[in-house]
């Protein structure tokens, strides 16, 4: 049944359809008769139509359904345009033209995706062709709307490896130090009763007892109190993270609350606490309207606060449309920048990364800091993992990478639910936006400035950002711990981090070095920001996929290289009579053995 | 005294030239312990000089800085600091003539003086009686120098003032540029297996056409330069061209052959001649030239006159300046307050566009030439500025041999100067005034390769530092290659300014002599280390490629052939000359409703096919694909140093590898088992992981970059959202449910 060697190809499902792709595709779904179905996935419907593709024009061929994806390959074109959808990253189904339009293939299906494309398909016109095909789309692409199960849930899919064991919050503390003298590891919150969007597992100040952090609890926004997510293991300075305080139009204080950060700045002698709030400084004033607010100067004596001037989710998702407006279907070429610029999309990199880089540098320079925004899910995540990502290498291996996604993302709450709509008909939500991919944008901006300093690769981060939509994986379904256990996603789904640890030869990045103790600063100036191309551009046939790059090609060919010298020396130190017939003999080509082809590409020797 | 040059065995040769009044002279004395400290170059002379000087560092608005002694000399402004010199931090890229403090006199672009608080642009020629309490220098390759002189004596505060601005700014005869003071013993010229085709001889041209295949016509009639000044002393033009015909417009209007398609079509390039209605003798003379370049090849030829269609140097200029302006930063306030319009700012410069613009038109060479097979004929006013960027970019992507180093220099001297490209003019290092023939077109030439390299970089044998470095050469007075305006123009200067001795050579030598800025070491990071090299046994590397290249498109082009000769000759006359009478030239295979349509089939159908290097190259246009040669604009930008990290790390990890596959290799070749071929490739000598390299290596590499990181001046930001939504709240639902 499930044989591992299935997922292996299915590793990134959602990689560039047309051409390049082409003959991998096929070969993948001839053998198996038009397509290879994951285990649980479950063929709906058939249908011959016209896929109207942006880049090569009306391609005549045939439309799968799935319970899991909409594959489509094209019949007599060359080289065959093959797509294939996940359903999960469809965010909205429209019908285009009516049984009376005119004009060629003005009858159809328009399918907004979230993955940056649009699709559109034309069917005939007459006897209402389109009627099931868009019926059964939007049930499908829609599950949770219909009242059916998210894919996930229907998947058999096995793996050699569990990737639901990637994460266990006490080891990840363990390995942090903790808890020591100075910080405890509470259970208050085992029933979700102290907060229902935290997880299970809380690390508070020593000092504080369980009866201050339900006092603390009051004071700040859903109960998201100041939690450590980091500890600097010599310096002990910690990254801390909550939502905002309950502030209000009166300026209410709360004496626990101010106690509570005190302990926090205790905990290592800082002499004054920082607070970064994410927002821009209109925007935490504007929020004590509805109750919430900031620290004031004269109620928290200790600690100085610094607005980082990052904008909304509602903002973020404004600039994402922009961005996709210029890059699909057709690229600017000559007003390519100025367009870029307006979408701010880069803009908004630069300032969650100074935010993380502001964060870093306080705490490797010995200050505790707070980090929060206004319910600490959104902006506060993205702030607190980028600056552990510059601060610990641990979290720049892939599994480490893991762990600092399961923990800060997925275990306190950001709600990936509300923000990506998983299986929901209401592309319209206000509550989606695309904060995780955005932070997934900054993670990359850091890998392109220290090709070397990251275990990943970029095509770890494009499945994670391909899985984050495709609900195949349990790994970002739902908005919290809480949610997650009553849905019993654990033992139900299976976690993307399966996928990945039981391949990761192919996410792995050949030039990592290992420099355990090194802070990453990433250069947040626009001369340095790109446009994450390989990602938001990837359906653009004119914008070349390499497989590898050619770096890497010559750097593995430079690997093979040496491991048949140093084979060859080995052999020569243990035969050292050994006649020389021997040696010509393996110099001979034999057959497609892979250092051969190296021998033929070697250049400067 | 004078400290004069050490280097050579003699004294350096004495100027004949004035550059400075005795005043001057006079004034050294006192400075002169700290001139020791100068290693003056053979032929160079101290002007003035003033201690102590402030140099300020540019990290910030602190006003720190270094004191130290300021000088001018006839090669150069330098700074030599007090501080004891910095134990050499592993210089690996040190340029034998220049260091970091040093700013050739041509190099230096623009002086401000700053008086009380206020920035003033210096020009020459006026009279200055107040000297600036800071001096500013922006430089051609981007550095940017500050200077306090308000702590030395007044004296000498208003003469290294007065000096510099003299001599780096004001009008000067070619006599005075550092070139003709410059003297060392002659050396040995390295018998290199593979050297630079210089074109100085018909047998170059010979050589280069036996290796294109090429059926033209080498003509020698102006090896004393008879027909024209504007062309080199050898050439070659199509074979139906006529002795008489050279000589009939002043050396305008003569086909010069540039290239053979393996096809046989060529590409050819010409300086055009103005064709006013009424002269018919010119007239008749294009038609004849037309008509030769036809005959070339299957009776076929597309023109194109560039003047029409790219932008006029003026253009390229006025770009520039405002391109270069965004690199040019006095203090980190000045970058982030930048840093916001960034984008925009770079696409208002419309320096990329036109980058863009050049390799379009040279693609659609390329597929004139390789779709089509037809003959091309490029034209402009003089022929030797934009006619010398297309034909080089059509053959660097047609022709892998220009993709080597080697290759590649030939190439700049065969198009370039040979081309007479008037490189004196263009950089306009005498500061004449007639501004309008400044205009950085080599540069231009240098940016688009640039992009076609980092577009397909395992292509090209020569690395993105070589490009940078030789970007810098232009504005180091040194190199023939750059000091003169024609190859007539070089002859009748070096033969005025030929030595009066024997003894005494003037050396000049072309830029190619690499070994005159740097050592072997440093040259290895001219190298590629990802350069593909053809895989292949058979020597021959010469000839040109197989047109059985993956790359090679040789789609079907019967529509576009004559078919054979004659009776359709007369017709292709006859259009032909109705071309020319309305002074119009076809834009060649594009519709005029979606001219930029068909490069782009062209370009999708090439990029449908597997990628070969050593086939048929074409560069991506699209918006992000076009970038900005960080290296070279951003190398000396403190704020933009990424430490530890920027491509040089991954080049770092190949060249280690790199060194220990070779090690690996000579154990094995040393244990005797393989046949003893010579190693003559060096691995890259870049540094070990040990030491960190900030990603503007190899440049600005003994600066001590901070470890802090630096924080943007997010407070200037200005994202400007125009509706309400940064106003709302997060969460747009009142309450928060659990689904």
């Amino acid at each position: 049944m499930a044989s591992p060697s299935i997922p292996a190809y299915n590793s990134s499902p959602l990689e560039n359809s047309s051409s390049q792709n082409a003959s991998r595709e096929s070969l993948k779904m001839e053998p198996l008769a038009d397509v290879a179905l994951l285990p649980g996935e479950e063929r709906v419907i058939d249908k011959d139509l016209i896929y109207m593709c942006p880049f090569s024009g009306a391609v005549k061929g045939k439309v799968f359904i799935t319970n899991y994806r909409l594959y489509f390959k094209g019949t007599d074109t060359d080289p065959t345009v093959t797509l294939d959808v996940p359903l999960g990253v469809i965010s909205r189904v429209e019908k285009m033209g009516g049984a009376s339009s005119r004009g060629e293939n003005s009858y159809g299906l328009d399918i907004t995706c979230k993955d940056m494309r649009n699709l559109r398909f034309a069917l005939k016109q007459e006897g209402h062709s389109r009627r099931d095909i868009f019926e059964i789309l939007f049930r499908f692409a829609f599950p949770l709307s219909h009242g059916l199960q998210l894919f996930a849930f229907q998947s058999q899919e096995k793996y050699e490896e569990n990737g639901w064991n990637v994460y266990k919050p006490l080891e990840e503390y363990r390995r942090q130090g903790l808890p020591n003298e100075k910080w405890r590891v509470s259970f208050i919150n085992e029933r979700y009763e102290l907060c229902d969007t935290y997880p299970t597992l809380l690390v508070v100040p020593f000092k504080a007892s369980e009866e201050d952090l339900k006092r603390v609890a009051t004071f700040r926004s859903r109960s998201r109190i100041p939690v450590l997510s980091w500890i600097h293991p010599e310096n002990h300075a910690v990254i801390t993270r909550c939502s905002q305080p309950l502030v209000g139009m009166s300026g209410k204080r709360n004496r626990d609350d101010e106690r509570y950060l005190d302990l926090i700045r205790e905990a290592n002698g800082t002499p004054k606490l920082t607070i970064y709030d994410a927002r821009p400084n209109v925007n935490a004033v504007a929020n004590k309207a509805t109750g919430g607010g900031y620290e004031g100067d004269d109620a928290y004596q200790n600690a100085e606060l610094v607005f980082l001037d990052i904008h909304n989710i509602h903002v973020m998702r404004e600039s994402l449309k922009k961005l996709k407006d210029i890059v699909y279907p057709n690229v600017e070429e000559s007003h390519w920048l100025s367009s870029l610029e307006s979408t701010h999309w880069l803009e908004h990199i630069k300032l969650v990364l100074s935010g993380a880089i502001q964060v870093a540098d306080k705490v490797s320079s010995g200050n505790s800091v707070v980090v929060h925004c206004s319910d600490g899910w959104d902006r506060t995540a993205q702030l607190t993992s980028l600056a552990m990502l510059m601060l610990d290498s641990h979290y720049r291996t892939l599994r480490g990478f893991q762990v600092l996604l399961e923990k800060e993302w997925i275990s306190f709450g950001h709600k990936f639910a509300s923000r990506i709509g998983h299986g929901d008909k209401n592309h319209a939500d206000q509550d989606r936006s695309p904060i995780f991919v955005q932070f997934i944008d900054c993670v990359w901006q850091m890998t392109k400035q220290f090709p070397t300093a990251f275990e990943f690769n970029e095509r770890l981060l494009v499945a994670i950002v391909d899985h984050l939509y495709s609900c195949r994986f349990g790994t970002f379904l739902y908005n919290c711990e809480s949610v997650r256990d009553s849905n019993e996603v654990r033992t139900k789904t299976v976690s993307l981090w399966s996928l990945i640890n039981s391949d990761t030869s192919s996410y792995l990045n050949p030039f990592y070095t290992v420099e355990s103790s090194r802070v990453l600063y990433p250069v947040a100036s626009m001369r340095h920001l790109e446009l994450w191309v390989t990602y938001y551009i990837r359906w653009n046939p004119r914008i070349r996929q390499q497989q590898q790059s050619p770096v890497e090609q010559r750097y593995k060919e430079l690997l093979a290289l040496r491991d048949q010298y140093l084979k060859k020396l080995e052999e020569l130190q243990l035969s050292d009579s050994s006649p020389p017939p021997h040696l010509t003999n393996s110099s001979t080509p034999n057959a497609a053995s892979p250092t051969q082809r190296v021998t033929h590409l070697q250049t400067p020797f | 005294m004078l400290s004069l040059g050490s280097g050579g065995p003699k004294p350096a040769k004495p100027s004949f030239v004035s550059y400075v009044t005795p005043g001057e002279i006079n004034s050294e004395k006192d400075s002169s312990k700290k001139v020791e400290h100068l290693d003056l170059l053979p032929g160079e002379v101290v002007f003035c000089s003033a201690t102590p000087v402030l140099r300020y560092t540019q990290d910030d608005l602190s006003q720190r800085g270094v004191f130290g002694t300021l000088l001018c000399t006839n090669f150069r402004v330098s700074f030599i600091s007090d501080e004891s010199p910095q134990e050499e931090v592993a210089q690996h890229f040190k340029n034998r003539l220049y260091g970091e403090n040093d700013i050739p006199l041509s190099c230096v672009d623009q002086i401000y003086g700053v008086y009380d608080e206020k920035k003033k642009l210096i020009t020459g020629g006026q009279v200055k009686n107040k000297y600036p309490s800071k001096i500013i220098f922006h430089c051609r390759d981007l550095r940017v120098f500050q200077f306090c002189l308000t702590y030395a004596k007044e004296e000498d505060g208003r003469r290294i003032f007065q000096g510099v601005v003299r001599h780096c700014l004001e009008p000067k005869s070619l006599k005075c540029v550092f070139a003709f003071s410059y003297s060392v013993p002659a050396k040995p010229v390295l018998q290199e297996n593979q050297r630079t085709v210089m074109f100085e001889s018909l047998e170059d041209w010979h050589q280069e056409m036996r290796r294109t295949k090429g059926d033209c016509k080498p003509i020698r009639d102006n090896e004393a330069f008879e027909i024209s000044h504007r062309l080199p002393k050898y050439f070659i033009v199509p074979a139906a061209v006529e002795t008489e015909d050279l000589s009939k417009c002043e050396g305008k209007g003569i086909p010069i052959w540039c290239w053979s398609h393996h096809s046989g079509c060529a590409l050819f390039k010409m300086a055009s001649v103005p064709l006013g209605q009424e002269d018919t003798m010119s007239q008749s003379h294009m038609e004849r030239m037309l008509h030769a370049v036809a005959q070339n090849y299957l009776y076929s030829v597309k023109t194109e006159d560039l003047t029409e269609t790219l932008p006029t140097l003026q253009d390229i200029q006025q770009s520039y300046n405002k391109f270069k302006q965004f690199f040019l930063i006095d203090n980190t306030m000045d970058f982030w307050l930048s840093d916001v319009k960034w984008f925009s700012s770079l696409e208002n410069s419309g320096w990329l566009d036109m980058i863009r613009q050049c390799l379009r038109k040279a693609m659609e060479v390329v597929e004139c030439l390789e779709k089509e097979n037809t003959n091309v004929l490029i034209m402009e006013e003089g022929g030797s500025d934009l006619c010398c960027v297309v034909s080089s970019l059509v053959q660097i992507m047609l022709d892998p041999y220009f993709r080597t180093m080697v290759g590649f220099q030939s190439l700049v001297q065969k198009e370039w100067v040979s081309g007479c490209h008037q490189f004196l003019d263009r950089s306009n290092h005498l500061h004449q005034k007639e501004k309008e023939c400044q205009s950085p077109v080599f540069l231009l030439f240098l940016e688009c390769v640039w992009q076609l390299v980092q577009q397909h970089s395992p292509a090209f044998q020569f690395s993105e530092t070589y490009l940078t470095v030789l970007s810098d050469s232009i504005h180091v007075p040194i190199f023939s290659t750059f000091l003169f305006n024609s190859a007539h123009h070089k002859a009748s200067v070096l033969q005025a300014e030929s030595p009066r001795s024997q003894n005494e050579v003037l050396t000049c030598p072309p830029v190619w002599d690499w070994s005159v800025q740097f050592d072997c070491k440093a040259q290895d990071f001219f190298i590629n280390p990802l350069y593909a090299e053809k895989n292949k046994p058979d020597k021959t590397q010469r000839k040109t490629h197989k047109p059985k290249h993956q790359r090679q498109l040789s789609l079907p082009s019967s529509a576009f052939k004559t078919p054979p000769k004659k009776g359709f000759f007369k017709e292709e006359t006859e259009s032909l000359k109705k071309m020319l009478r309305m002074r119009r030239v076809s834009r060649w295979l594009v519709s005029p409703d979606s001219p930029q349509a068909s490069t782009r089939e062209f370009y999708e159908s090439w990029q449908r096919k597997p990628l070969d290097y050593h086939g048929v190259l074409l560069p991506c246009l699209d918006g992000p694909a076009m970038r900005v040669w960080m290296q070279r604009y951003l190398r000396w930008i403190p704020e933009l140093q990424i430490f530890g990290g920027g491509a040089i790390a991954v080049t770092n990890r190949l060249a280690e590898l790199q060194g220990e596959v070779v090690q690996l290799r000579r154990e094995l070749d040393r244990q005797g088992r393989r046949e003893n071929k010579p190693d003559n490739h060096r691995p890259l000598a870049l540094s070990r992981s040990s030491v960190r390299l900030s990603s503007s290596f190899p440049f600005a590499s003994n600066r001590n970059w901070s470890f802090k990181p630096v924080i943007p001046n997010s407070r200037l930001h200005s994202i400007d959202v125009t509706d309400n939504l940064a106003n709302q709240e997060d969460e747009a639902t009142e309450a928060f449910t659990v689904v």
